[in-house]
């Protein structure tokens, strides 16, 4: 087991070189510079132009620049941002845990209802049942966020008025954040109504984020559930004279969660995309629209840090779902 | 440890803003975040909303609701026959907001309005590069190095600006965003303890409101100051909720979780106009959408060619079909009809067809670049669908029009450039209320590879726009610019589109909101009912 981890670890060094050339790159790439995009509408002289160039060390080559880069990360400095002049670790620990507390939120709600579904429609296969649910995921699964997202707000929150319609807690609420998890510090402060708008904040966005997600966790369930059905073991089981549940619970389920921890991994990545949208639509303040807007501006050092920590944040959840998955799986262990 | 610290300050937050929970809150759902707090290092409307206007007070200041100037932080000025100096009498008894990170303790006084310029303009000022990248663009793009000679303190309450060369619209310039004043004391608390870059997180200004906190890209919180020099305002804390997505911010608005929200859909413009729980504000905004012609090009180079072309776009659909609900007033000059000076022409809204078709004919005119960007522009809305249109009207004059796409960042960098061929979409939200802020920033011959689209240098109307700058007399400088406007129709640059109609949504239990000319969201003298 130790050995596996060593070399899944392994891994990850060579993969983040290259990410860091990558997002350095693709940045510069772009077509434009934070010069020109900072510039406003009046724009700069060609002689001011260069003469800020030189200030910001653009004019340098651009090998030079990443080796720049490179030095400071190694130190831990992730640089400041052109655009707001901020040290990018402080924005970035402000926002992330925004980010991460939408994304629990949302596979927890896509978990707790996907794999039941999953089950349920695969132990009532071709009936009307499963047809209705797979049906319905199909369009979960197809559903454009933006919309989604802005049919939930007029009906839940301005026709009904159940839901706010955006933000992460009521106005009336402030403090200092301490773990930046709304939920978490409310608790922490003892304020309870104040957790209360934390809950009532999440509703909306988690359901537009988590549908995804959902509509793909219940079709794993259901097929990885099905095909463990047809296996041997299991039809001992019924044989044995086993109750359904317990066939379905205790041998079955068990076997068909492996495929399922992996897509669940997947999502992940998946997630930080559909942030993007949802963080616009519901103003959450998280790091997708941050560094959306980060493209715009070209501020190269949020793009290329951002990216590189991202990253970096995706291949620490599939390397735990890895370990995970050779402990629920042991013959992975073996294999590897 | 740590956390009980925080539980500890936020016990003291909680109980400084204890008294609040029932004050009165108005809530802005701003439509960005702000890139930070200082108002000479940004350049965004939306950064001067969140900065200059609430927190700050400069030397003169718009009137609220127009362009006019009026006195702020000086009481008086005078200037000098010969128009190169303006001597500034100073308000005595204005007080710097007092925070949790500085107590001031002297009044505000000439010093500070030294600082405030000289750390734009001295590069061996602390403040030159007080951040990796800390550049002063506004105060370099409204030409004030070309034109200040120095800032003299003449005593405590009097400051005198002294210029290289006569400039009219220098007061305009001070009552901008970048001239905004700043305390020299808390600049110089700052440099004692190392800290410079707080200079534009925590913000000190003299304005209507002081900073309270602001969480990235969520929320910022502002107390009334109850030191303001006019008097303490009658809402107590301001709040912008950040909502970046417009649809979001109009529903905010109707949910009644936010009081004002600005840029609304232009499809939403409708139900909103009929709906009993809010007010649809709208003003003619203080811009042009317009289409320059590279001039330096043939046959673009001739202005019958330029006329023709325009002649041949029906203008009149084009902005129906652009605009729709939200609507704007067709350009008759290219600056608004609100503002001073104005002179409109007919000539731009001409649809000539036929007269066109036999212009560009002889002019051997087949074939001509027309560029398109994907941003939404607050004076267009679509370049994209624009360009449709009017590829659509000039291939009925037998002109092939090759639409170019570009990314907004290059495609202004593509823009300027005086090789660039063909017809480029572009416009302007002005910053002052001055004509030479849209005359000679957009056409003059020095604008040429930075903001002259059109690359167009025209003698007379240099002479004319370059005469009014050194004028100071008003009547006079109508004239000159009623003069320019001639030569510009008469010359047709570009092709010029409309002034769009700019919205305001605020609820009803609101009151003493303006639109500003000039984009500006202010909330000095806002109330609102309980």
């Amino acid at each position: 087991m130790l050995s596996f981890l060593f070399r899944r670890i392994a891994m990850v060094v060579p993969t983040l070189i290259g990410i860091t050339i990558c997002a350095f790159l693709f940045v510069r790439l772009l077509p434009g510079d934070p010069i020109l995009a900072l510039a406003g509408q009046h724009g700069v002289t060609p002689e001011r132009y260069e003469q800020l160039k030189i200030e910001f060390g653009f004019d340098k080559p651009m090998w030079e620049q990443y080796l720049t880069y490179i030095g400071k990360i190694l130190q831990g400095d992730f640089g400041q941002s052109i655009a707001t002049h901020r040290p990018f670790m402080v924005e970035f620990g402000q926002l992330f845990p925004a980010t991460v507390e939408l994304s629990l939120a949302a596979i927890i709600f896509a978990t707790v209802i996907g794999i039941p579904v999953g089950i349920l429609a695969a132990s009532r296969r071709g009936r009307v049942v499963d047809q209705a649910l797979m049906g319905t995921a199909l369009v979960g699964y197809s559903m454009p966020i933006f919309w989604w997202g802005l049919l939930l707000i007029i009906l839940f929150s301005t026709t009904l008025g159940w839901t706010p319609v955006s933000g992460r807690i009521g106005l009336q609420f402030f403090f200092k954040p301490i773990t930046g998890f709304m939920t978490i510090d409310s608790l922490l402060y003892g304020n309870i109504p104040a957790f209360l708008s934390a809950l009532r904040y999440l509703i909306l966005p988690t359901i537009v984020l988590g549908t995804v997600p959902l509509a793909v966790l219940a079709r794993q369930t259901r097929s990885a559930m099905l095909e463990v059905m047809g296996e041997d073991y299991v039809r001992t089981a019924r044989a044995k004279g086993l109750a359904p549940s317990r066939v379905i619970g205790l041998h079955a389920l068990r076997n068909a969660l492996i495929p399922v921890v992996t897509t669940l991994g997947l999502q992940v990545g998946v997630l930080l995309g559909g942030a993007i949208l949802t963080e616009t639509i519901f103003a959450w303040p998280g790091i997708g629209k941050w560094m959306v807007d980060s493209i715009y501006k070209r501020d190269y050092v949020v793009v290329q840090s951002g990216l590189l920590i991202i990253a970096l944040v995706v291949m620490a959840v599939n390397l735990l779902v890895d370990i995970l998955y050779a402990v629920i799986n042991p013959r992975i262990r073996v294999q590897s | 440890m740590k956390i009980a610290k925080t539980l500890l300050t936020a016990a003291a937050l909680a109980a400084m803003l204890g008294g609040s929970a029932y004050a009165k809150t108005l809530v802005y759902c701003s439509e960005a975040s702000p890139a930070n707090f200082d108002p000479a290092i940004t350049t965004g409307g939306n950064d001067f909303d969140a900065s200059s206007r609430t927190i700050y007070s400069r030397l003169v200041e718009f009137k609220h609701g127009s362009t006019e100037i009026e006195p702020g932080l000086a009481e008086s000025w005078d200037v000098s026959a010969d128009g190169l100096t303006y001597t500034f009498h100073l308000r005595k008894g204005v007080k710097f907001q007092t925070t949790d990170y500085f107590k001031p303790t002297r009044d505000f006084n000439a010093d500070d309005v030294l600082w405030s310029f000289n750390r734009q303009t001295d590069p061996n000022s602390p403040w030159a590069k007080y951040t990796e990248t800390t550049s002063y663009d506004y105060y370099v793009g409204m030409d004030m190095p070309t034109y200040v000679k120095e800032w003299k303190k003449v005593d405590d309450y009097t400051v005198q600006l002294i210029l290289n060369k006569p400039n009219a619209p220098m007061l305009a310039n001070l009552g901008m965003d970048f001239a905004s004043i700043g305390s020299a004391e808390y600049a110089a608390q700052l440099e004692k303890a190392g800290t410079l870059a707080d200079f534009g997180q925590k913000p000190i200004g003299t304005g209507p409101f002081q900073f309270v906190d602001y969480q990235l890209d969520s929320v910022i919180r502002y107390a009334a100051n109850p030191d303001y020099w006019k008097g303490k305002e009658k809402i107590d804390d301001l709040v912008f909720a950040i909502t970046p997505d417009a649809t979001t911010r109009v529903q905010k608005v109707l949910a009644g979780e936010c009081d004002i929200a600005p840029y609304p859909n232009p499809a939403d413009i409708a139900s909103l106009k009929a709906n009993a729980d809010v007010n649809l504000l709208e003003q003619a905004g203080l811009n042009i959408g317009y289409m320059s012609y590279n001039t330096t090009l043939p046959p673009l180079d001739k202005p019958e060619v330029r006329q023709a072309l325009n002649m041949a776009i029906d203008r009149d659909a084009l902005i129906k079909s652009l605009f729709q609900d939200a609507g704007a007033t067709p350009a008759q000059s290219l600056i608004p009809p609100t503002m001073w000076s104005w002179k409109g022409s007919d000539s731009y809204g001409k649809y000539d067809p036929e007269a066109a078709k036999k212009v560009l004919a002889a002019a051997g005119l087949t074939s001509i670049d027309l560029w398109a960007s994907d941003r939404v522009r607050p004076y267009n809305p679509s370049f994209q669908r624009a360009a449709e249109l009017i590829q659509a009207d000039w291939a009925k004059v037998g002109v092939t029009a090759n639409i170019i796409t570009e990314e907004w960042t290059k495609y202004r960098e593509d823009g300027k450039k005086k090789d660039r061929t063909g017809a480029f979409q572009i416009g302007w939200t002005g910053d002052n209320g001055d004509p030479d802020n849209f005359f000679a920033t957009l056409f003059s011959c020095s604008a040429i590879g930075v903001s002259n689209y059109s690359s167009w240098c025209d003698q007379d109307f240099e002479k004319a726009i370059q005469d009014a700058k050194t004028v100071s007399d008003p009547a006079e400088r109508a004239k000159l610019y009623e003069k320019a406007q001639d030569i510009f129709a008469a010359q047709a640059p570009a092709f010029l589109l409309a002034h769009s109609q700019v919205y305001t949504v605020a609820r009803k239990s609101v009151s003493g909101y303006l639109m500003d000319p000039l984009g500006i969201h202010r909330f000095d003298g806002v109330d609102k009912a309980e």
